[in-house]
Order: structure tokens, then sequence, then C-alpha cells
């Protein structure tokens, strides 16, 4: 609900080298991806369910959140406990979409990627890792980490 | 080796440590429970530092760790004669105690003839094959790792030396690119996770520096012995990479990376991990 929505009428789906449709996006300033994916509110609770989801988002795998009915975070990245006060919403989408775009060293997986990687397991293959309408909720969800 | 003979050798064996254990006193064995020193090597730690305490005592103790089946088998196997020149390998090589003690530090190897590194299951199948005149073993079949641990369990303690100048050079390089590059749909490489994250929790895993000097070891979740190649195939796998073959020239390039990131580590095989 915490989502500022961009309208979507500069978001046009563009036809990635494999055929997949990706949505396009604009960086600005290098580090933010300030429109909406999708255009729609991304939905929180459905965000906090893929945070978890070990096939989705995997959140946990890495980071510390605000998620006490799950044991075991991990600690390769920082805590995002807070992380919507040391972010904004289009800060937080660029992480999402490509962490490497900030921090080309970083171990962080591409979320909303399918160029420019190497030996691909079929199944995954022109496949991002999450859609991107599940960037959009788990953005939506972290907009609530205050 | 029949299963009644096997399990009458371990009876044995495990009457000769008991014996050992009341003569040397137990107080003293207990004592040195808990300090893992001989398990680093300058900054390099073994996974049996990072190993749980429960799965360090399987492996610490010979009778409670699961591996011994498998090298039980290799010694039986040792001395076996297959193949249409009826030869086992201690037709040739005898004592393994002896003859096979340090090969486990020296493998991955360059191979003049092959005119690339070869593993320690490529030297078995190219003596199975030209020596004895036999079938050679599946990479990952229970003969291949039973022979393999029996091979490398000869070098137990001994520190890990392999040879990465001259002709092994441009292989070791090969290895090293491998373990530095980003691989499958999770964008991972070796190191971002064993080199600049060893020590940090992904979930409820320790992750370890990635040596390789328990190989062939008994994994937990196997439940069973695996090789190197089968761990590197997971660990792809889970970064959502295609996997290269058992055996590849990729994987025993890798191997020999592996092999120098550990160097001066003692060969722990068998040794259990999670």
């Amino acid at each position: 609900m915490a989502v500022a929505v961009v309208a979507m009428a500069a978001a046009m789906p563009v036809v990635a080298d494999a055929g997949v449709a990706l949505v396009k996006y604009e960086v600005t300033g290098g580090e933010s991806i300030a429109k909406s994916l999708t255009g729609k509110p991304g939905d929180a609770a459905k965000g906090r369910g893929l945070a978890i989801h070990r096939k989705k988002g995997n959140c946990l795998a890495c980071h510390a959140m605000p998620i006490p009915e799950q044991s075991f975070h991990g600690n390769i990245g920082p805590d995002l406990a807070g992380v919507a006060s040391r972010y904004s919403a289009g800060e937080l989408r660029l992480r999402l979409v490509d962490a490497t775009i900030v921090n080309k060293d970083t171990i962080m997986p591409a979320f909303y990627r399918t160029a420019g990687l190497h030996r691909v397991l079929k199944k995954f293959k022109d496949k991002t890792v999450l859609k991107a309408q599940e960037v959009e909720d788990i953005l939506a969800y972290l907009l609530t980490l205050k | 080796m029949g299963i009644e003979q096997q399990g009458l050798k371990r009876h044995l064996r495990l009457g000769t440590i008991i014996m050992a254990l009341i003569g040397v006193g137990l107080g003293g064995s207990i004592a040195n429970a808990g300090s893992d020193d001989k398990y680093r090597a300058g900054d390099r730690s073994s996974g049996y530092t990072y190993a749980a305490k429960e799965t360090r005592a399987m492996q610490d103790d010979d009778f409670a760790n699961p591996a011994y089946i498998w090298i039980d088998q290799g010694e039986a196997l040792w001395s076996t004669a297959e193949g249409a020149a009826g030869k086992s390998c201690s037709t040739c090589h005898d004592d393994a105690a002896d003859t096979m003690k340090g090969v486990a530090t020296r493998y991955p190897a360059y191979d003049k003839s092959l005119g690339k590194m070869k593993s320690t299951e490529q030297q078995i199948n190219i003596c199975r094959v030209k020596q004895m005149q036999a079938k050679p073993f599946k990479w990952e079949s229970s003969q291949m790792l039973s022979m393999t641990a029996y091979v490398n369990s000869q070098s137990r303690g001994m520190a890990m030396n392999v040879k990465v100048d001259g002709a092994a050079a441009p292989f070791f390089e090969k290895g090293k690119a491998f373990f530095n590059e980003r691989r499958g749909q999770l964008n991972m490489a070796c190191k971002n996770c064993h080199e600049d994250n060893a020590g940090n929790m992904a979930r409820a895993n320790l992750l370890s520096e990635g040596q390789s000097t328990g190989f062939p070891l008994y994994r937990l979740k196997w439940q069973k012995l695996g090789s190197i190649h089968r761990r590197f195939r997971g660990c792809n796998k889970n970064v959502r990479a295609k996997p290269y073959g058992y055996g590849s020239d990729e994987y025993v390039n890798l191997e020999l990376y592996v092999g120098w990131r550990g160097r001066g580590l003692p060969i722990e095989t068998p040794a259990v991990r999670n």
C-alpha cells in the first residue's frame, strides 16, 4: 500500500534478443529506477511471502529481516530492518532488478535480468528470477520496513 | 570380501583401537578433542573447522565414520585381480600404505601423454584399461569412490601440495578463471561464497572456504560417499548453472586450483560433512 506508483505510459515491453518480453526500465542517476515496472501497485503481503519463498526472492538466504517466524536468517548482505529509511523506492527497485548496476562485485543475483548470463540451466534460460509484478510486490513489502 | 569378513575386520580393528586407548589412557585422547589447529594452514582452514561438533565427531572416530564401508571395499578391491591381464592394483603397486602415500597431495597432476591434467579417478582408470585390461570404473560408482577414497586415505595428515607451475601452469590459470567466473541464472562465482563470504551464513548453512582435502567424503545430505566433481556439479546447479560432466577438463582444472587454495592443509579423506 505504501508504494508510490508511477503511471505506466512509458513502460513499454521490449523484445529481448531471445524473444522474451522484458519490461523496459530507465536507470536515473546510475542508482534508481523511479518508475514501476508494471504500473500496478505492489502487494506488500504477497511481497513478504515472496521474500521468504526459497525459489523466488529467498531474501532470507542472505539478509536478516523482521520476519520472526522464520528461523535461520543469512548474514551475507545487510540487515533489511529499516531499509526503507535508508533507500528510496527507486533505489530499492534498482537493487532488486539488478544490483550489479550499483556494485559490480556484489554477490546479489539480478532478479529481473536475462542478458549477459553464463551457462544458465535450460529450465531457467531467458527467464528472470522474479516476474515484474513480483519485483513490485517485494518492493512494496520492503517499503514497509522503516 | 564378503559382508561377514568385512564385519569381522571392523571388529578386529575396533579391538586394536580399544587396546590402544587403554594403552595411552583414555584421558589423553579426550584432552586433544576440540583443538582444530591441525586443520589450518596459513590463512586457510578446512571445512572441518566449519563443521558442527557432531559432524566432526563422526570424522574423528573411524568406527563412527560411515565412509569406512567404502574404504574397506577399496582395500578389498586393491588386491582383487580383474581384466584380461589377470592383474590387481597390488600386482604392480604392492602395499598401498607405502606406494600410495602422498598421492592425494599431488593430484590432479600433469600427464605428458594426455597433454593435460589428470585426476586420481582418471589415473585409476588408465591403470585399469592399460595395465589390467579391465573395464574402467564409472566416475561416481561405488567401486570408483571406494578405490579413490582408499588411495587418498593413504595420505591422511600429509600436507596438500599440488604442482601448479611448469606444464601445469596454463591449467591452473583455467581453473582459477572458472573459480572467479559468474555463472547461472543467479550469476554467482565460486569465489562469491567461498572466498568473499566464508564464515557467513546462507540461511542455516555456514559457508566454508570450499577446501577439497577431504574428498571423496561422506556427505550427510547424500547419505553416501561422493566425489569432488559431484560437489562441483551440485554447487553449479544451486546457482542454476549448467554443470559440466564428471571428469571434464573444466572440473579437473578447477580441482587443481581448489587444491592449490588448500595448500598445506592435511589430507582428511574420508572426511564427513553436512
